[in-house]
C-alpha cells in the first residue's frame, strides 16, 4: 500500500515538474509561429483580388491585430480551458481534428514499436552472443540499411514490392479499404475495435493496411534498438554476476535470459521510450506516403497553410505525450530495477 | 589422504592485440580433500588465471594451451563444454572478489540461491526456497526469513559475500575455490566472512584454494602455501615452515613487503631496495622540529557533517595536526573517515565546527570558491584509486602540471618543465615515463603520478586517502617509503586515512579511531597499537590476520 502511494506521489510531482517544460514548449511555439513568415490573413482570403479591408477584417476577426503579447496571454487562457483554437483549413475545433486523428497516428507507432521490438531484441541477443561472428555482421548490415534508408524510399520500395509487384498488400492508402465498414468507435484503434467488436474480416483488412507503414517505420527505428541491445547485453555479459551465474552450473538457457536479458532490457527500455516519442512526431513521411489520416500529416498540411492553432496544438500533444511516455519509463524502470528508489 | 586435484604443467595463453601473451607457464600442484591452501602472489602472478582454469571459466581471450588438471581423476580440460555445467557448482564452485557485483542486481538473494540449488537438484521452487533459507542460516545471516527476498543492493559487502558463500556451498562441492574473498571488505567484517568460510569447509570436508594477495590472511587460514610470480610457481610447502624460512628470493621479498606488527618504515625501505628501487636523492636537509608554543598546521573543533542520515556522517570531530607531524584516521566503512577527509580538503561543506589552517579558519569558505582561497595551494589531496583518479586524456605530465597551471598561474615553458620534473623526480618517476598517458603506465607508476601531482604545488598538509589501498604489497612498501621520506624532507604534514591498521602504525605519529562518525580513540601510534584502551580498537587489532614471521634474514 505504502509502495502505491509512493508510486502516485512520485507520478504526481513529475508531472507537476514537467508544467514548466510545456509551458516553455507552447511560449516557443507561439512565438516561432508569428516569426515565420507568411500571413494567414492574405492566405485565408478569399482570393488573391480580395482587397485590404476584406484581409483586415479577417486578421481582426483571427485577432491578429493585437499586439504578440496580449494574443499570447489569449492564447495561454484559451489552451488552459481546453480550447486549442480553430483550424482554418478544416473548419473544425483543433481538439475535435486531433482527437479524431491521434488514434491512427498512436495505432501505427505502437504497431511499428512492436514490429521493431519483435525484430530488433533477438537480433541484438544474438548479435551479443556470438560477437564478432557472421550473425553479428549480418544484423549490423541490417540495421545500417534500415537507417540510412529514408523512410519515403523504403516506404515506397515496399509498396513497389508487396502492392504492385506481388500483389499482397491492399492498396496502400488509409487506414482501411474505403468499400469496408468502419467499426463503431470504441477505442479509436482500429484493430482494437475489430477485435472488441469480433469482426475478423475486418480485423484482417485493417491489419494489412497497417503492416506495409509500421515496418516501414519499424525498419528505420531497428538500428537504435538492436545496437542498445547489443551492446546492453555484451557489457551485461562481461560483468560479474553472469560469471557467479556460470560458476554454479546455472544452464546456459538461464544464465542468458534471467540473469543477462532482464539486466540488458534496462537501457533498452529507456531506449524504446525516447523512440516511440521520436516516431510519433517524425512519422509524417510515412503517413504521407501511405495517406495515413494521423496527426503528423494533418499538421503539416497546417503549416503549410500558415494555419497557426493545429501546428501549435500539434507541439503541446507531443510534449505532452513526450512527459507521459519518460513518466510510464520510469515507472516501469521502477518496477523492472529494485535498485531505483521509488522515492 | 586421498588426491582431489592435480595440476601438470598448466599453460594458459591469452590472445591480445599485441598477440599471444603466455599466462601461466606450467603450473603444477595438487591438493587433497578437505585441504586448505594459499595460492598468493601478487597482480600478474597468475594465481587467479590458475581457478578460473581450474573451473574452465577464463574469458574468451583466454586458451588452455598445456597440460592438464585432474579432478577427481578427470581431465578438466577435456570435458566438453556442456559437461561443465554438472561439474561446476556441484563438484567445485567459487567465491568471488567484490562480491556485491558477483550477484544479479535485480533478482532477489533468495531465488538466487535457489537457482544455485535448482541447477543440480530436481527440488520445486518452495523446497529450494526452504533449502536457501537453511543455507542463509549456515553463513549466519541475521533475519533469514526476510533477508530471503533481499536484493543485493539493500546488503552489506560482507552480507553480500556470505550470499555467494550460500550460493557456493549450495550443492555441496568437494572444491571451493576463493579467489580474493575479502578485498575490499573491513578487517572485523573479513574476519567474520573467513572464520565463517574456514568453519564451513572444515565442517562439510571440502578442499579450499584461497587466492589471496594477503600472506597474513593466507597464513592464518591456509595449511600450506603456493607463491607465485608471473606464471610460475616458485615456492611451496606447508605454511609455517615457508614462512619461517622462504627459499626463493620473491618469497623473501614478499615477506619482507608484507607489514607486520613490528616492522617499521626501515624494513620497507629495504624491501624497497631489494625490489631494485633507486631512491632520488635527498633534495633538502631534514628540518628542525617546530620551536614549542607554535601552533599546529591543523585543527579541528567539534566538526560535524550531517546528511540528513538518522546518525551523522562526522559527528564531533576534533584533533590537530602539528607542522610536519602525521595523523593517521582509521576506521571500518561508514566510520566517517573519508568524509572527514574531504571536509577537511574542503571539497565539501561542512555542517558545524570548524577547521583552522594555520591559525585561520576555513572551514567557513564554501567548498566551491575554495579553489580560490591561498590554502588551497597548501592542501592536495592523493586519491585512493591510482587508475580512476587520472583523467585519461592527460599525460603524466599534464596531470602534474595541471595544478601548477591552475593554482600557480604557470604557462607553458622552462620554469613549468623544471618543476614537473622536479616533482617526478622526487616521486620517484623515470622522466621518460612523463609522456605517457595512464592506460600505458603500471599501477604503481600512476600512483607516483598521482603523488607527484600533490606534491609538486610543495603543500604543507598532505591528505593521503587509502593511497596504497590498490597496489600490491612490495610496490606499496616502496610508495610507502617514498611517502616517508618526502614527508621528511620538505616537512609536510601528512593526514593518512586508512583501513590497514599496520600500514597507519608505521607512517604516523599520532592516530585517531573513529566509528560511526565519532572518534572512539586517539593517542600516539605506538602506544594506540601495544595498548588500546577502547574495546572497539582492541576488536579492530584483533581482527587483523595475524602475520608475524620469523625475521627474515638479510641478504648478504
Amino acid at each position: 500500500m505504502t509502495t502505491l502511494g509512493a508510486i502516485s506521489r512520485r507520478i504526481l510531482r513529475r508531472l507537476v515538474s514537467s508544467l514548466p517544460a510545456i509551458l516553455g514548449v507552447v511560449v516557443l511555439t507561439f512565438l516561432l509561429m508569428r516569426v515565420l513568415p507568411g500571413d494567414p490573413a492574405v492566405f485565408f482570403a478569399s482570393g488573391p483580388s480580395a482587397g485590404q479591408q476584406e484581409i483586415e477584417d479577417l486578421r481582426r476577426s483571427m485577432g491578429l491585430d493585437k499586439p504578440i503579447p496580449v494574443q499570447l496571454a489569449l492564447y495561454l487562457r484559451d489552451v488552459a480551458t481546453g480550447n486549442l483554437g480553430k483550424s482554418m483549413t478544416t473548419g473544425q475545433p483543433v481538439v475535435t481534428d486531433m482527437a479524431r486523428r491521434l488514434p491512427a497516428s498512436l495505432e501505427l507507432t505502437f504497431t511499428a514499436l512492436f514490429i521493431a521490438l519483435l525484430v530488433a531484441l533477438p537480433l541484438g541477443i544474438v548479435a551479443a552472443l556470438r560477437p564478432g561472428s557472421l550473425v553479428d555482421h549480418a544484423v549490423r548490415f541490417i540495421c545500417t540499411l534500415g537507417v540510412c534508408m529514408p523512410t519515403f524510399v523504403s516506404g515506397l520500395l515496399l509498396i513497389y514490392v508487396f502492392y504492385y509487384l506481388l500483389g499482397w498488400a491492399p492498396d496502400p492508402t488509409g487506414r482501411i479499404d474505403i468499400f469496408s465498414a468502419s467499426p463503431p468507435d470504441i477505442t479509436g484503434f482500429l484493430l482494437v475495435d475489430f477485435a472488441i467488436t469480433g469482426d475478423l474480416q475486418g480485423w484482417w483488412a485493417a491489419f494489412t493496411q497497417i503492416i506495409l507503414p509500421a515496418c516501414t517505420m519499424a525498419l528505420f527505428v531497428l538500428a537504435p534498438l538492436a545496437r542498445m541491445t547489443r551492446a546492453s547485453m555484451l557489457s551485461v555479459l562481461g560483468s560479474d554476476f553472469i560469471r557467479t551465474a556460470r560458476s554454479v552450473g546455472l544452464p546456459g538457457s538461464r544464465v542468458t535470459v534471467t540473469y543477462a536479458l532482464r539486466n540488458a532490457l534496462l537501457p533498452v527500455l529507456t531506449i524504446a521510450g525516447i523512440v516511440f516519442s521520436t516516431m510519433l512526431g517524425a512519422n509524417v513521411l510515412v503517413e504521407k506516403v501511405f495517406s495515413w489520416p494521423g496527426v503528423a500529416s494533418y499538421t503539416l498540411d497546417a503549416l503549410v497553410a500558415s494555419d497557426y492553432a493545429p501546428v501549435q496544438g500539434f507541439v503541446l500533444l507531443m510534449a505532452g505525450i513526450f512527459v507521459l511516455v519518460n513518466l510510464i519509463v520510469d515507472i516501469l524502470y521502477g518496477i523492472a530495477d529494485p535498485r531505483v528508489s521509488i522515492e | 589422504m586421498t588426491e582431489l586435484l592435480r595440476i601438470e604443467d598448466l599453460r594458459v595463453a591469452f590472445s591480445t592485440r599485441a598477440g599471444t601473451v603466455d599466462a601461466l607457464h606450467g603450473v603444477s600442484l595438487s591438493l587433497e580433500k578437505g585441504q586448505t591452501l594459499g595460492l598468493v602472489g601478487e597482480s600478474g602472478s597468475g594465481k587467479s588465471v590458475t581457478a578460473y582454469a581450474i573451473t574452465r571459466l577464463l574469458d574468451r581471450a583466454g586458451k588452455i594451451t598445456g597440460g592438464r588438471i585432474l579432478f577427481r581423476g578427470t581431465d578438466v580440460t577435456r570435458v566438453p563444454e556442456r559437461d561443465l555445467r554438472a561439474l561446476r557448482g556441484a563438484a567445485m564452485s567459487m567465491i568471488f572478489q567484490n562480491p556485491r557485483a558477483a550477484l544479479n542486481p535485480i533478482r532477489s538473494v533468495g531465488d538466487q540461491i535457489a537457482d544455485a540449488i535448482r541447477a543440480h537438484r530436481d527440488l520445486s521452487k518452495k523446497e529450494a526456497r526452504a533449502q536457501a533459507l537453511d543455507l542463509l542460516k549456515a553463513v549466519l545471516i541475521r533475519d533469514p526469513e526476510t533477508r530471503l527476498d533481499a536484493y543485493p543492493h539493500e546488503l552489506s559487502g560482507g552480507m553480500c559475500q556470505r550470499i555467494m558463500i550460500a550460493m557456493a556451498i549450495a550443492c555441496e562441492p568437494d572444491l571451493l575455490i576463493a579467489d580474493e574473498p575479502t578485498t575490499g571488505l573491513d578487517v572485523t567484517t573479513q574476519k567474520t566472512v573467513m572464520d565463517l568460510l574456514a568453519r564451513i569447509t572444515a565442517d562439510r570436508g571440502m578442499a579450499m584454494v584461497l587466492i589471496t594477495h594477503d600472506l597474513g590472511l593466507a597464513a592464518q587460514y591456509c595449511r600450506d602455501i603456493v607463491v607465485m610470480e608471473r606464471g610460475r610457481i616458485v615456492e611451496s610447502g606447508e605454511t609455517r615452515a615457508l614462512f619461517s624460512d622462504p627459499q626463493h628470493p620473491y618469497t623473501r621479498r614478499l615477506i619482507a613487503a608484507s607489514p607486520t606488527p613490528r616492522s617499521t618504515v626501515e624494513d620497507l625501505a629495504r624491501a624497497a631496495q631489494e625490489a631494485g628501487e633507486v631512491l632520488p636523492p635527498i633534495a633538502a636537509t631534514p628540518r628542525p622540529a617546530p620551536e614549542p608554543g607554535t601552533p599546529p598546521l591543523l585543527e579541528v573543533r567539534n566538526l560535524i557533517k550531517d546528511y540528513g542520515a538518522p546518525t551523522r556522517a562526522v559527528d564531533d570531530v576534533s584533533f590537530s595536526i602539528p607542522r610536519g607531524g602525521s595523523l593517521g584516521l582509521v576506521g571500518e566503512s561508514g566510520s566517517g573517515k573519508s568524509t572527514l577527509s574531504r571536509l577537511i580538503c574542503r571539497l565539501i561543506d561542512k555542517t558545524d565546527g570548524d577547521v583552522i589552517f594555520d591559525g585561520e579558519a576555513i572551514g567557513g569558505i564554501p567548498a566551491r570558491d575554495f579553489h580560490r582561497a591561498p590554502q588551497r595551494r597548501d592542501i592536495q589531496i592523493v586519491f585512493q584509486d591510482p587508475n580512476d583518479s587520472l583523467n585519461p586524456r592527460f599525460s603524466a605530465f599534464d596531470s602534474i602540471a595541471h595544478p601548477l597551471r591552475t593554482l600557480e598561474g604557470l604557462r607553458d615553458g622552462a620554469t613549468l618543465k623544471a618543476r614537473v620534473e622536479e616533482a617526478a623526480q622526487r616521486s620517484g618517476l623515470p622522466p621518460e615515463l612523463l609522456t605517457r598517458f595512464p592506460h600505458q603506465l603500471s599501477g604503481g607508476q600512476k600512483a607516483r603520478v598521482g603523488i607527484a601531482r600533490a606534491i609538486a604545488l610543495r603543500p604543507r598538509l598532505l591528505v593521503l586517502d587509502e593511497p596504497t589501498a590498490a597496489l600490491d604489497v612490495s610496490v606499496q612498501a616502496i610508495i610507502l617509503n617514498l611517502l616517508d621520506r618526502l614527508r621528511r624532507e620538505d616537512g609536510m604534514a601528512f593526514l593518512f586515512v586508512s583501513h590497514d591498521l599496520n600500514v597507519v602504525r608505521m607512517m604516523c605519529e599520532r592516530v585517531v579511531v573513529l566509528r560511526l562518525g565519532k572518534v572512539v580513540e586517539e593517542g600516539s601510534g605506538h602506544s594506540l597499537f601495544a595498548n588500546p584502551q577502547s574495546a572497539y580498537t582492541r576488536e579492530l587489532l584483533a581482527a587483523i590476520p595475524h602475520f608475524d614471521p620469523a625475521p627474515v634474514p638479510v641478504q648478504a
